[in-house]
């Protein structure tokens, strides 16, 4: 793994750390208060705070998981060169634009 | 399994099986071979090439954990073999002899360390001198914190069996592996040494120390207790800060 790429996961991660924990503990309030889709997405819709929040977790996400895929990739499937690249670039982008998607539709509608 | 089992030297044996074979294939081969107090893995196998088997192809030199040259895989462990004692190496009294993984095979217990060397060439392992033979002997303190590092990784006798128990060298074949990147970190701490930018710059490629999953297997099994996963730690510390320069 380049350093570069092992540096962007590592700071990915760092990212990725609390974003995890505000979106385990919405999940959580979320449940416990019994709150439906249509209060949820009231509150979320229009917000620039839950946008940032998840729109950040996304990009982390989209970069920790395509990284750390290509490792998987080199070491057990032994793709190699651009074709391992290819592949990481494809993860990333794939989860970038799924990702985006979701924050796009709780976010904005 | 072949039956090269001596029957008649039945008492005070040991029951050991030995890789027999080539890149081709191969099988394993029983043999009874006279215990001894004190005996080695290395003087079993030096028995069976004597008086069963005369082709059979190992390695050795010095006997005394110095030339790094026996290194071989006991019951599925990386083990410099002239300092195994058959005592610590047996389980349930037998003893399983194969040739060190990761590396080509030449032939029954003996690898081709070509890659392995290789590796230490790609890492820069190679000495760099900043000053030519006619210059004082440099002055290197004992006690400054650089010479200490790189003595704690410099007593390295090249045995590869960091290099056999690394995983990542198996899954990732290019991978530099813990011995290279050990001599590199050696030598980054070596104040004489002038090559340091272009060994980060290799230890920090594609093959380099960020493969490194920390599995310490290196560490566990290095025979002469040297520690060349907190190498591979140091190495990608000074390699991330030196990124963080601009100066990879």
């Amino acid at each position: 793994m380049p350093i570069r790429l092992y540096m962007l996961q590592r700071l990915s991660a760092l990212v990725m750390a609390p974003l995890v924990l505000v979106h385990l503990a919405v999940i959580i309030i979320a449940v416990r208060s019994g709150l439906d889709a249509e209060t949820l997405l009231g509150r979320t819709r229009g917000s620039l705070v839950w946008g940032l929040v998840y729109g950040t977790f996304v990009v982390a996400v989209s970069i920790h998981a395509a990284i750390g895929l290509r490792t998987v990739l080199d070491e057990w499937a032994h793709i190699r060169g651009k074709a391992l690249d290819a592949a990481m670039w494809a993860i990333g982008l794939g989860l970038l634009g799924l990702g985006s998607r979701a924050v796009y539709a709780v976010t904005v509608g | 399994m072949s039956d090269g089992i001596d029957n008649a030297a039945a008492t005070d044996t040991l029951d050991v099986r030995v890789w027999r074979g080539d890149e081709r294939g191969g099988d394993w081969h029983a043999y009874r071979v006279p215990a001894a107090a004190n005996q080695t893995v290395l003087d079993v196998v030096t028995w069976i090439q004597r008086h069963r088997e005369p082709n059979l192809a190992y390695r050795f030199a010095c006997r005394v954990g110095v030339c790094g040259s026996c290194a071989m895989s006991v019951n599925g462990e990386p083990r410099w073999t002239c300092r195994t004692h058959v005592q610590d190496a047996a389980r349930d009294g037998v003893l399983r002899i194969g040739p060190l993984r990761n590396l080509p095979l030449v032939r029954d217990l003996a690898c081709d360390m070509a890659p392995f060397f290789d590796r230490w060439q790609e890492a820069g392992g190679r000495f760099v001198p900043s000053s030519d033979r006619h210059a004082d002997i440099a002055a290197i303190s004992p006690e400054s914190p650089a010479r200490r590092i790189a003595d704690a990784a410099i007593q390295c006798i090249n045995c590869a069996v960091c290099y056999a128990a690394c995983d990542v060298v198996q899954w990732k074949p290019d991978y530099l592996g813990p011995a290279a990147l050990n001599r590199a970190w050696s030598l980054v701490n070596d104040e004489r040494d002038a090559g340091n930018k272009d060994r980060l710059r290799a230890v920090a490629g594609d093959a380099g120390c960020h493969n490194c999953h920390s599995q310490h297997n290196c560490t566990r099994y290095c025979p002469n207790q040297l520690d060349p996963g907190a190498s591979i730690a140091g190495l990608k510390r000074t390699t991330m800060k030196a990124a963080l320069k601009g100066q990879l």
